[in-house]
């Protein structure tokens, strides 16, 4: 217990310290999942809206598909990655094994079931007559769409908020396909768990409480923001 | 009369249902045209096609000329508009609602200020421009609809149940509304309705549809005055009824639409006659009413319809009525299905079609 106590005075000491590695952890990782959770939403929008105005045949399935791999265990995806990004697999060709570039693209796929699932039930929870009301303003098929987008706008920043809070906080693909090298491609959660394997608690307890305060401190961001718009909308009103 | 829009020979289908059969119409320019049916009769497809949203599956639609196809539906939007039966609003402010239409169509910033302040004038809500749309009551919001259509100027404007979920004093804004943009901005209107007055005081002409057919086309006095019994037949619209009228001493009609009911009208009308009482115009009680009301009568709910702020409750009576009461009344009287109720109505609210 004192060993526990000890550690997080001194992860505290450390995080005010302005300690450049420590730092350095903490900015890749805000980076890695940053680009991870933006590829997700650009190429997952569209998937989203695709399922979510259009009737296709097989679209059940292929709904069914995306949420089961919401579940996706991270080890299993970063040793898929790590088979598909080595030398002697298909995408070997790209020489992106333990680098930065490898724990985006595996973090982007890794989230990117969330950010569709999400984005699609807020599409689906619009207003079927939208997208009929839209046109029937004169937009194009392209604006009725967008005008659509617009309205599950909610939910479809939920769905990217998830996705960065997934990609942050995952362990198998970073470590897998990142190889956790010192000032390179290591990140919080890889930090974590080598400095805990290591005894070294005052690094690993800080590691964990920046992560904490980062995947809570954006979901409190989003709740005030949310209630200082409604506040701002009620301040309007006329009394 | 120049001819605006025209459909010949027009059927839609969704997958095995057929919606709309062979439907020959034609719109002239300048007219409030009504397409009067009941429920599932078709006129919701009908408008949607007329808005360019549908494509028929065989038949031809023509607007100003020109045949409409999937290439050119995109194009033929711009000129016409429609407004849904239920409310649909973007959440936004009234202003961002009006003015989606004038930015689609990229107009400068300061007519389209300029135009949504007088669309909402039109349609008395001056001053509501940063008001958020959907806070607003359930007239204020299809105001705002009707605000967003009129704003675009459009050739064609559509119109579907418009009054449908709206309290009498809300009704009669919205139809002086309608009657205001197709006098002043020529506007040509079609709207549908299942509410016979409405038919008959606002359009100049009338189209009765049922089934997905329409049956007749003609000036409302025409169809009013000469085509009752095929009005009365259409089962479901609310309160018609065709049956024997005798002159009794007063000076008042007796009309026996059959099962034991007879009804007073403020009426001269001696031998087989058509009648309709407005659902707004029927008191509903749980107990018997001591009133100036010559009609009361007995009976038991039978349907109940939410229709947001207003309820309609449809008693038999031996004869169905339908009544238009708002929620609240309906939660105080604690109003259910098979509860004995008694209704009532004046001799003067019987209007003869």
């Amino acid at each position: 217990m004192n060993e526990v106590v000890d550690g997080i005075v001194k992860a505290l000491q450390l995080i005010f310290s302005g300690d450049p590695t420590f730092y350095g952890i903490v900015f890749r990782s805000l980076l890695f999942s940053g680009i991870a959770a933006i590829i997700a939403a650009l190429w997952g929008t569209p998937i989203a809206m695709l399922l979510g105005l259009r009737d296709f045949r097989g679209k059940s399935i292929v709904k069914g598909l995306f949420n089961a791999l919401i579940g996706m265990p991270t080890v299993a995806l970063g040793l898929i990655l790590f088979l598909a990004f080595s030398k002697a697999g298909p995408l070997g060709f790209l020489a992106i094994l333990y680098t930065p570039a490898a724990i985006i693209l595996g973090e982007a796929v890794l989230v990117t079931p969330l950010v569709v699932s999400i984005a699609t039930t807020a599409i689906e929870a619009v207003d079927q007559e939208m997208t009929n009301l839209a046109k029937t303003l004169g937009a194009s098929e392209s604006q009725a769409s967008i005008a659509v987008l617009r309205e599950a706008m909610n939910g479809v920043v939920l769905s990217n908020i998830a996705s960065f809070n997934r990609a942050i906080a995952e362990l198998g693909v970073a470590l897998l396909v990142g190889g956790n090298i010192a000032g390179l491609t290591d990140v919080l959660t890889t930090d974590v768990s080598m400095y805990t394997q290591r005894g070294d608690f005052r690094y690993a307890i800080a590691l964990a409480i920046v992560l904490l305060v980062i995947v809570f401190g954006i979901n409190l961001i989003m709740i005030s923001a949310r209630k200082v718009k409604i506040l701002l909308t009620l301040g309007r009103m006329p009394q | 009369m120049t001819i605006l829009a025209e459909l010949n020979d027009l059927t839609k289908c969704f997958g095995n249902r057929k919606v709309l059969d062979k439907v020959t119409l034609q719109i002239q320019e300048s007219e409030i045209l009504a397409l009067l049916g009941p429920n599932g009769s078709g006129k919701t497809t009908l408008l949607k096609i007329l808005a360019f949203l549908e494509e028929p599956t065989s038949g031809e639609t023509r607007f100003q000329g020109e045949t409409v196809t999937k290439k050119n539906a995109e194009r033929m939007r711009l000129y016409s508009t429609m407004v849904f039966q239920r409310t649909v609003l973007f959440g936004a402010s009234v202003y961002d609602n009006v003015s989606y239409g004038l930015r689609m169509r990229k107009m400068p910033r300061n007519v389209v200020e300029e135009e949504v302040k007088k669309a909402l004038s039109l349609v008395r809500l001056e001053g509501f421009e940063k008001r958020s749309a959907r806070r607003l009551s359930g007239g204020e919001q299809q105001r705002v609809a009707l605000a967003r259509a009129l704003v675009l100027k459009t050739k064609l404007l559509l119109l579907d149940e418009p009054a449908a979920n709206l309290d009498p004093k809300n009704t009669a804004i919205l139809e002086e509304i309608i009657a205001t943009a197709n006098h002043e901005l020529k506007t040509t209107i079609v709207m549908a309705t299942h509410n016979m007055f409405q038919a008959k005081t606002l359009p100049h002409r009338v189209a009765l549809i049922n089934d997905g057919r329409i049956s007749e086309v003609g000036a409302s006095t025409e169809i009013f005055g000469k085509l009752s019994k095929n009005l009365a037949s259409f089962a479901a619209i609310d309160n018609t009824f065709a049956g024997t009228a005798r002159i009794i001493e007063g000076g008042t009609t007796i009309v026996d639409i059959g099962n034991g009911v007879q009804i007073e009208a403020a009426l001269q009308k001696q031998g087989e006659t058509s009648i309709f009482i407005s659902p707004q115009d029927i008191i509903l009680s749980r107990n018997p009413l001591k009133s100036s009301a010559r009609n009361e009568f007995k009976g038991r709910i039978a349907q109940i319809a939410d229709m947001g702020s207003l309820v309609k409750l449809t008693v038999d009576v031996g004869k169905p009525f339908t009544a238009q009461i708002t929620k609240r009344s309906f939660n105080e009287m604690a109003l259910n299905l098979n509860v004995e109720v008694f209704i009532a109505f004046k001799a003067s609210n019987v209007q003869a079609i």
